[in-house]
């Protein structure tokens, strides 16, 4: 044997550890690592700009945490101000359940109907149309809710009953919106149940309809109520189409007739305004998308418990 | 499926029941289907007899029959270019990262895979205000070019990054261990096998953000870009408004004529997404027959 050719356990470390291509294998690593790191300072920069100037908002003396929050009166940029939220949360709130009223129904029957009775050439047919739907800018949904539902609907229901903004025609559209979110996770949720468990129910005598609603809905259940939660999230967080469709008037109501505002159309009425940098005016500004961002984050977290949980049931 | 009848089985009573059923769930489907109808339909024929060339080469005008959306149309594209050039590189080499140099085990990176997750949630006007207080001001960058394409840049990477690790999961393992076992380094492997092979998912998924960017409005709205403008972008500096939000514009304004050319921008807007998605659905088709 030639010695030479022996390399100690030492050469060979101290040569790895200091060769080029070691050391670019490093780079790379730390570089790919600094940009999936990314992610984690976007998330906390949401937060400390969101709460600083949160936190700024509250120790000015116009305003109370308590009266943000529970009282009626929303003019922050009139004098006397009022910063009550509560016309903007009945306001979102409005939309959120009109616009599941529509996604929930119509969204759960797309996917019931897709996962278990179209053939596969009507389902590769109609996922692209949902995905098309999914895929449309929101500011078009504005716009034909404006121009085309509340005529529609002004027109069945009577001008009079129907204000020229309302919250119906924001929430409907917002409901189509969401609904091809509702079906894709639906399906999903519903594919995932065994087809095992269908057949069971079948050889037992059951009809399609009471193997889906005795068997197969509640195998999807979390699954299911996971994509309402994310459709009403999404619902929260939707701006341009009920900024067009439903209006800018702050507004305890529960008249889908009505016009009103949600705490998204208020950024943008106040962002395109020309609202003092730093006036507690501007500062509502982060104190609304502080409450939107936390409930929004609030539900998605919950969404995902929820899948989490199905998606380990059968697997 | 087939339904295996004995005699005396299902009553007609559940028969009914049951095709009842059916007809509702197709019911549920057809009226999704409908409303994309309606709505392409009725702001087509809204828009129609705005598109023709002057549409493309002219500015927003205060006469509606003369308002055109060049500005916009190039606004979009400077900021769509910014917002692509920062989440691209960022995005895939983040998704490497989870995917190549991670195990699930890996705390640090499951929380920051939770996060990921929890950040295609957020809204996108909370990205808007984000943009505002860090490129707007913090950066002083202003409203430029630069601040709207970074504050969309933002807003898709969630995206780019989960679409990017779908599309390296799919690279079969053989490809990987092959690489690895002939001496190649991971880095190495990542290059000249992972991304070439994961190439046509990672497309996908920049033209998908493409299409996202290219229809958001507010928070381009919540960084104060403003809606009429009357010159192309000339650089990373200038100002610069997008279609969505001369679609905005437009539609709040009394003048019919200006609705018109709102539902005419719509028909460009839409008619590019639809091009993008079709060439994500071509490319995505092709590469499931390669494979």
């Amino acid at each position: 044997m030639d010695a030479s050719h022996v390399v100690t356990k030492e050469k060979a470390l101290f040569q790895r550890a200091f060769s080029w291509l070691h050391f670019r294998e490093g780079a790379y690593s730390l570089v790919s690592f600094a940009c999936a790191f990314v992610s984690v300072v976007i998330t906390f920069s949401i937060v400390f700009v969101l709460g600083k100037e949160t936190i700024a908002f509250f120790q000015s003396p116009d305003v109370t945490i308590r009266e943000f929050f529970t009282t009626t009166d929303w003019r922050p940029t009139f004098d006397p101000p009022g910063f009550g939220m509560v016309p903007l949360m009945t306001g979102t709130l409005m939309i959120t359940l009109g616009s599941a009223l529509v996604a929930v129904p119509l969204g759960l029957a797309s996917a019931i109907y897709l996962a278990e009775y179209a053939k596969p050439a009507v389902r590769k047919a109609l996922k692209p149309i949902l995905e098309i739907l999914a895929g449309i800018p929101t500011i078009v949904y504005g716009y034909f809710a404006l121009f085309h539902l509340t005529p529609f609907l002004r027109s069945v229901f009577g001008a009079d009953r129907i204000e020229v903004f309302n919250a119906a025609s924001g929430a409907i559209v917002v409901g189509v919106m969401t609904l091809p979110l509702v079906t894709s996770l639906c399906d999903d949720a519903i594919t995932a149940v065994p087809r095992s468990l269908r057949e069971g129910g079948k050889a037992l005598g059951s009809t399609n309809y009471e193997t889906i609603r005795r068997i197969v809905l509640p195998g999807a259940l979390s699954g299911i109520m996971a994509s309402f939660i994310l459709a009403v999230s999404r619902a929260i967080g939707e701006t341009m189409a009920v900024t067009l469709a439903s209006g800018q008037t702050p507004n305890v109501t529960f008249n889908p007739g009505e016009a009103i505002q949600t705490m998204t159309a208020y950024i943008v009425q106040i962002s395109k305004g020309d609202t003092p940098n730093g006036s507690t005016a501007y500062l509502t500004l982060f104190a609304v998308a502080a409450t939107l961002f936390a409930i929004t984050y609030a539900l998605n977290v919950l969404a995902r418990k929820m899948v989490r949980k199905y998606g380990s049931r059968y697997s | 499926m087939r339904q295996f009848q004995f005699a005396g089985g299902i009553s007609p009573a559940r028969r009914r029941q049951d095709k009842l059923f059916k007809s509702v769930c197709f019911i549920g489907i057809l009226t999704a289907c409908l409303f994309l109808i309606v709505l392409l339909w009725s702001v087509g024929k809204d828009g129609v007899d705005r598109i023709n060339g002057d549409f493309f080469t002219s500015f927003a005008s205060r006469f509606p029959d003369k308002a055109g959306i060049k500005a916009s149309l190039w606004g979009s594209l400077w900021v769509i270019v910014v917002a692509i050039v920062v989440a691209v590189p960022v995005g895939v080499a983040a998704a490497v990262y989870l995917e190549v140099f991670t195990s699930s085990r890996n705390k640090l990176a499951s929380f920051i895979q939770l996060n990921i997750a929890n950040l295609a949630g957020v809204p996108s006007i909370v990205y808007g205000l984000l943009g505002l207080a860090l490129f707007v001001r913090a950066l002083s960058l202003d409203r430029s070019v630069l601040a709207g394409g970074l504050t969309l840049a933002i807003l898709v990477l969630p995206m780019i990054i989960v679409v990017s690790q779908e599309a390296i999961k799919a690279v079969p393992r053989l490809y990987t261990e092959g690489s690895l076992a002939l001496g190649a380094t991971k880095w190495q492997t990542v290059f000249r096998q992972v991304l070439p092979a994961a190439l046509p998912g990672i497309i996908t998924g920049i033209i998908l953000s493409v299409s996202r960017a290219m229809g958001e409005t507010a928070p381009l709205i919540t960084i104060g870009a403003v809606s009429v403008i009357r010159q192309v972008p000339d650089g990373l500096d200038s100002k610069f408004t997008v279609l969505p939000m001369q679609i905005y514009d437009w539609s709040t304004r009394p003048q019919a004529g200006f609705h018109d050319a709102a539902a005419a921008a719509i028909i460009v807007l839409v008619g590019m997404l639809l091009l993008l998605n079709s060439a994500a659905i071509v490319i995505r088709a092709r590469s499931q027959k390669k494979v």
